[in-house]
C-alpha cells in the first residue's frame, strides 16, 4: 500500500505503480511499451478525475491534512523572493509551529505569517504538527503590528488542527493570546488577507484568520472543532467524524454557499499535493489580485468595511 | 430531587426537568462540601456556601438581578432567536435542542443582556446562561454581545458582562466561530473610544469564549474557584497523558500566572466593580 495516496484514492495508487513498473522495464523492451504507458496514465486522470468530482466532506478533510501537501514554506519557496524570517515573540521563546517575515510578492514588500506543520517526525515535532503556543500568536501580532508601521499588507495562511493544548500553554495563557490577535486584526490598518491551505482548526486558525478577504484552497476546510472532536463530544463516537464532517459544512464549497468565506482557490487535479508548482502559481494570482483591489481601498474605509463583515456574521431573522 | 419525590410514582412527579432548574425544596446541598443548607437563606447569601464559601453556578437573570440595582431595566436583543440555518443533526436535531433548552431556561438563547444600572451609575450588563445549552456561543449570543457593546458606544457607559460557557456552539460550526471575532472587534471599538469593559468569569469559562469576549477586559476579574481556560482539562489530560496539577485552570491558578488581575468573591461584586468603574469613570468625556 502506498502511503502518499489516501484510502479512498488506493486505486489509483495501483495504476500508478503499475506505470512505474512498465517505465522501469520500458527501456529494455522493443513492444510498444510506450503506448501502453500513454494508454494507463490516460486510465488514471479520468479515475482521479471520477473519484475527484465527488469527494465527500471526510474525504477532504484527509485531504486537507495529508502528508505531502504544501505547507506555508512550501509556497513561501515558491511564490515569493526575498523572504527574511523574523523569530520570536520578545517575551518567552521562537515558536516554530508559526513562522512569518518579510518577503516580496510579485516585487512587492509583504508580511507573511502562516502556520507551519513538519515533514518528517523530527520536523514535525519541532513545530508541535503545527499547533501554536500562546508564543506563536504573540510573535504573530508582533509581525502584525511590525506591519501596519511600515504600511506592509498582511498575509496569512492557515494550516492548523488547532492551538495547542497543553498545560505550558494554559499558563501563558492561550485564550487571551488568541482573543488578543482578534481584537487586533479587527482594526489593524493595513489590508490583511487571509487564505487557508490545508487545515482550519477552531480557534487556533481563526487567531490569524481575521482580514479582509478570506480564501480556501479548494481542499481545505474550516471549522469550529475538529470532525473527530464534535463526533466525539456530540456523538460521544470520535468514528462518527464523516458524519459530523457532513454536519458542520467544513468545506470550501459548502463555505462558500454559506456567505462564510469569499474565494475558492481551485487545486489541481488529485490535490495540491500532485502539483506544487501549479497550486503556488495559482495561489500567487489570486494573492496578487486581491492584494491589487485592496491596496486601492482608503485605509479608513478598509477598516470600516472589515468591521462592518465581522459583524455581517451570523446575523439573521429576527 | 428529595427522596420524597423519588416514592412518588413519576406520573404525578412535577416537571423539573433539567438539573436544577427549578428549586425543588427546601433545603440544598452544596456541591462541594456536601453541607445541607436553607434555601432561603442560601438565596440571600447569593449562592455562596456559608460553610465552604464555594460560588454555586447561578442563573443568569438571577446573576443580573442580585448585581444591578432594582429599578428600571432595559433588555437588549431580546427579540433576536437563534436559527438553525445549516439543518444541524447530531443524535438530536439541533432545532429539538433549542426549543428544549428555551422550555427549561425560558430564554431564547443564553446569553441575557440589560441596560441598568450599578450604584446608581447607569450601564450594561450581560449574562451567559450557562443552563442554555453550556452557556455555548452562537449567533445571537454574539449578536447580543454585539448589540449591548453598540449601546454602551452610543451612550459612552461601561459594559460589564458575566462569563459561563463551555465556549462556542458546535451546532452552528463555523458561524460560531466567527462570533469570536465579531465579539472582540465590537470589544476594539469600545477600547477606542475609552468605554470600560468589565469581564467577570464565573464557573466554567472555556474555549472560545474564554478565547475571545472573555479575556479582553480592561479589568479581567475571577469569582473564586471557577474553571477557566482554553481547552478543557480532559482534552488537555488525553494530549500531555498525564495527571494534571490540583487547582490547574482555576481562578487562583489564573490570577498566579497573570490571566486575571483579581479575585473577587461574589458578595463584594457589587461594591468593587462600582469602585473600579467610579475611578475609570473620571475620565474627559468622549
Amino acid at each position: 500500500m502506498n502511503l502518499n495516496f489516501l484510502d479512498f484514492e488506493q486505486p489509483i495508487a495501483e495504476l500508478e505503480a503499475k506505470i512505474d513498473e512498465l517505465r522501469r522495464v520500458g527501456d529494455s523492451a522493443e513492444i510498444n511499451i510506450q503506448d501502453e504507458i500513454a494508454r494507463l496514465c490516460e486510465k488514471s486522470k479520468a479515475l482521479t478525475q471520477e473519484l475527484f468530482s465527488n469527494l465527500s466532506p471526510w474525504q477532504i478533510s484527509q485531504l486537507s491534512r495529508h502528508p505531502l501537501r504544501p505547507y506555508t514554506l512550501d509556497y513561501l519557496e515558491r511564490a515569493f523572493t526575498d523572504f527574511e524570517e523574523l523569530h520570536g515573540d520578545r517575551a518567552f521563546r521562537d515558536d516554530p509551529a508559526i513562522v512569518g517575515g518579510v518577503a516580496r510578492l510579485d516585487g512587492q514588500p509583504v508580511m507573511v505569517i502562516g502556520q507551519q506543520k513538519g515533514r518528517d517526525t523530527k520536523e514535525k515535532i519541532r513545530r508541535n504538527f503545527g499547533m501554536p503556543q500562546p508564543e506563536g500568536y504573540r510573535k504573530a501580532l508582533r509581525l502584525m503590528k511590525t506591519a501596519e508601521r511600515f504600511r506592509l499588507p498582511i498575509l496569512t495562511f492557515i494550516d492548523t488542527p488547532g492551538a495547542y493544548p497543553g498545560v505550558g500553554a494554559e499558563e501563558r495563557g492561550q485564550s487571551e493570546a488568541i482573543a488578543r490577535n482578534l481584537f487586533v486584526m479587527a482594526e489593524l490598518r493595513t489590508p490583511i488577507l487571509c487564505t487557508v491551505i490545508g487545515e482550519g482548526g477552531s480557534g487556533g486558525a481563526l487567531a490569524i484568520g481575521v482580514g479582509d478577504h478570506l480564501m480556501l484552497l479548494q481542499y481545505s476546510t474550516y471549522s469550529v472543532i475538529s470532525p473527530e472532536g464534535c463526533a466525539s463530544i456530540l456523538w460521544k463516537n470520535a468514528d462518527k467524524a464523516p458524519v459530523a464532517a457532513e454536519a458542520m459544512g467544513i468545506t470550501s464549497g459548502r463555505l462558500k454557499e454559506l456567505g462564510l468565506i469569499d474565494q475558492v482557490i481551485s487545486e489541481p487535479l488529485g490535490g495540491a499535493h500532485r502539483d506544487p508548482d501549479v497550486m503556488a502559481e495559482r495561489l500567487k494570482q489570486a494573492l496578487v489580485e486581491n492584494l491589487d483591489r485592496l491596496r486601492k481601498i482608503n485605509v479608513d474605509d478598509l477598516v470600516k468595511q472589515r468591521y462592518e463583515r465581522l459583524m455581517s456574521y451570523g446575523r439573521h431573522a429576527e | 430531587m428529595s427522596w420524597f419525590e423519588k416514592l412518588m410514582p413519576s406520573r404525578i412527579r412535577t416537571d423539573g426537568t433539567g438539573k436544577g432548574a427549578v428549586p425543588e425544596g427546601l433545603w440544598i446541598k452544596c456541591p462541594k462540601c456536601n453541607a445541607i443548607l436553607f434555601r432561603a437563606e442560601q438565596d440571600r447569601n447569593m449562592d455562596v456556601c456559608p460553610k465552604c464559601e464555594h460560588h454555586m453556578r447561578m442563573d443568569a437573570r438571577r446573576r443580573l438581578d442580585s448585581f444591578l440595582d432594582a429599578g428600571e431595566r432595559q433588555e437588549i436583543g431580546s427579540d433576536l432567536e437563534p436559527n438553525d440555518v445549516l439543518k444541524f443533526k447530531d443524535s438530536k436535531k439541533y432545532k429539538d435542542r433549542i426549543s428544549q433548552a428555551q422550555k427549561a431556561t425560558q430564554e431564547k438563547d443564553a446569553l441575557v443582556a440589560v441596560r441598568g444600572s450599578l450604584k446608581g451609575m447607569p450601564l450594561v450588563a450581560v449574562a451567559f446562561e450557562f443552563r442554555f445549552m453550556g452557556g455555548s456561543m452562537g449567533a445571537v449570543v454574539g449578536e447580543r454581545f454585539v448589540q449591548a457593546a453598540d449601546l454602551c458606544l452610543k451612550e459612552g457607559i461601561p459594559l460589564v458582562c458575566f462569563s459561563a460557557s463551555g465556549g462556542a456552539r458546535m451546532q452552528e460550526a463555523l458561524f460560531s466561530l466567527m462570533q469570536m471575532a465579531k465579539t472582540s472587534a465590537a470589544l476594539a471599538r469600545l477600547a477606542d473610544k475609552g468605554v470600560p469593559f468589565i469581564s467577570i468569569m464565573t464557573d466554567p469559562t472555556m474555549g472560545g469564549v474564554s478565547a475571545s469576549l472573555a479575556m479582553l477586559g480592561d479589568v479581567n476579574i475571577a469569582e473564586p474557584g471557577a474553571l477557566i481556560g482554553f481547552a478543557g482539562p480532559r482534552v488537555i489530560e488525553q494530549t500531555v497523558r498525564e495527571k494534571l496539577p490540583e487547582g490547574f485552570q482555576r481562578s487562583e491558578f489564573l490570577l498566579e500566572h497573570g490571566a486575571v488581575d483579581m479575585i473577587v468573591d461574589r458578595r463584594e461584586l457589587r461594591d468593587r466593580v462600582a469602585s473600579l468603574l467610579a475611578m475609570f469613570g473620571h475620565r474627559p468625556p468622549v
